[in-house]
């Protein structure tokens, strides 16, 4: 401020110095801005193969949803870099790979059984989730989730919390799919079910996030464990870990399957980055 | 922290044919919270109490994506100029209010449930305007199409738009020129979008008619509610635009 000025510094980031203001009631001009560390993201998304394909497929996944192009950082304005590559340079080519090969296939019949599975397992699913009637709010396992997720696999992370989350998650699932409240009709427009359908997924996501971040015995990046440091810096151990670890789902009661994608690097050679 | 009590009057309709009515509830509140939080703690209050929450839109909570949607006291997205209704924080009101909430009011913005509206008129106005023709394969060179920063400026300032709705809720016609014009500025402004501006603007101002919007009549109140302040300035370039491809096009 005292360098460029107040108007260059508006000029610049005028439109996230206005966000501060409305939000803390502070004139970030004039007083220090409070700032705290919290999870803005979390590195990962969906497994694709060059083309953006899915394992299921002709399903697709663009931009941040998919684990492409961050590896164990992400960094600022990475979202527009991500969305804007993968639909720019690369969908508009590989989506058509896909379906020069679907030419032959005929007109799908919503009547078939396989519709109708399916339909009847979303709505057996809905149902299950109305049917509960329990006495707590989805909101209430939400942030209970969220707290043991910030508490046991935050920003530094250890085996001994790890394996507690894990219990503590599976207890919370149990509790979840048993004394939930939804309330009003599956029939009509419900955010309270769509956020119940949700919510059940982020229980086996955190499960996940939890399992992989225990299976990692390195602190890389996002991912820092407090048993690998060396001087408190992140101690990396590409001997073993220099992998992306592709997780498979089956089913909620069985233990997803790790695929391990080897990291090869032919000109670079691996360094630990430090911030002293 | 200071806590608040306040009273809130708000709109209850289960789908779009339903009369619909205010509904009255007291709600403990403290002055941080912004507005949407307030609704959570109501929402929450109401789902303990086996009731059904009132259904509103939100997302992004810092007030980029447009979904959150609703008239209070009044005035779309509220009281405080160039904010959405996530961004407006309670201190801006005093302990014993009484609170009017109600939906985006529009022919063409129908009622979902609650403070929840169909806003896929508007989505329907964006996919009229077409495609940019870029040439794909490698990547042009940044630099050789200089574009000056005031004329990059005006179009930055257009895509500020953030679709949330607020200038058709504001306009006494239930019109939606203000989005349509920052639409169709902020890719005609660019050399990129200049191919296809004639067609594109005529396609815009048809499906935008077409949707059951009103016509503008030049009262500004779209300006004075948007959230993101766009300029009604955007509306007299499609105007000029609209009538010069009216000359031109074949559409």
């Amino acid at each position: 401020m005292r360098k460029l000025g107040e108007a260059k510094v508006a000029e610049l980031y005028g439109n996230l110095f206005e966000m501060y203001e409305k939000i803390t009631g502070d004139n970030p001009y004039k007083t220090p801005m409070m700032i705290y560390p919290a999870i803005h993201y979390t590195m990962g998304g969906l497994w694709v193969d060059y083309n953006l394909e899915t394992n299921i497929p002709g399903l697709f996944a663009l931009g941040e949803c998919n684990f492409s192009d961050h590896g164990a950082n992400r960094l600022g304005a990475s979202a527009l870099m991500q969305g804007l590559a993968d639909g720019y340079f690369v969908i508009p080519y590989t989506v058509g790979i896909f379906l020069s090969n679907e030419i032959r296939t005929p007109k799908f019949n919503p009547d078939g059984p396989e519709f109708k599975a399916t339909e009847k397992a979303v709505d057996d699913r809905l149902k299950a989730l109305m049917n509960v009637k329990g006495n707590e709010s989805v909101e209430n396992f939400h942030r209970r989730l969220g707290r043991i997720m910030w508490d046991y696999c935050g920003m530094a992370r250890n085996a001994e919390g790890l394996n507690k989350a894990l219990g503590l998650i599976r207890e919370l699932r149990e509790e979840f799919h048993k004394n939930v409240f939804v309330p009003g009709s599956d029939r009509d427009f419900n955010p309270e079910l769509e956020k119940a359908y949700r919510v059940a997924d982020f229980m086996e996501m955190g499960e996940l996030m939890v399992m992989d971040a225990l299976d990692r015995n390195e602190s890389c990046g996002g991912h820092f464990r407090e048993e690998y440091t060396v001087d408190n810096e992140a101690l990396r151990n590409d001997e073993e870990y220099a992998y992306v670890a592709a997780w498979e789902w089956t089913d909620t009661n069985t233990p997803p399957t790790l695929h391990k994608e080897p990291l090869k690097f032919e000109n670079v050679e691996l360094k630990t980055r430090s911030y002293k | 922290m200071s806590a608040m009590k306040l009273t809130l009057h708000i709109w209850r309709q289960r789908h779009a044919n339903d009369t619909g009515t205010f509904e009255t509830h007291v709600v403990d509140a403290n002055e941080h919270m912004s507005f949407l939080e307030m609704l959570d703690v109501l929402n929450q209050t109401l789902i303990e109490q086996k009731k059904e929450p009132v259904a509103f839109e939100h997302d992004c909570r810092e007030g980029i994506c447009g979904a959150c949607s609703m008239v209070i006291n009044g005035r779309p997205h509220g009281p405080l100029g160039g904010t959405t209704a996530c961004q407006l924080h309670m201190r801006h009101f005093q302990n014993g209010d009484h609170i009017w909430v109600e939906p985006f009011r529009a022919k063409a913005f129908p009622v979902i449930r609650d403070l929840v509206v169909d806003r896929g008129s508007f989505d329907r106005i964006i996919q009229a305007g077409g495609f940019v023709s870029v040439n794909t394969g490698a990547a042009v060179d940044g630099n050789t199409i200089p574009i000056e920063k005031d004329l990059a400026s005006q179009s930055m300032d257009a895509a500020a738009c953030i679709g949330c709705g607020a200038c058709v809720a504001a306009c006494p016609n239930g019109s939606a020129m203000l989005f349509t014009a920052a639409k169709a500025s902020h890719l005609g402004l660019l050399p990129q979008g200049e191919v296809e501006n004639a067609r594109r603007v005529q396609a815009m101002v048809h499906q935008h008619d077409k949707e059951g919007f009103g016509r503008c009549s030049n009262t500004y109140a779209c300006e004075a509610e948007c959230p993101k302040e766009i300029s009604v300035s955007n509306i007299a370039r499609l105007n000029r635009w609209y009538l010069k491809s009216s000359l031109t096009s074949n559409v």
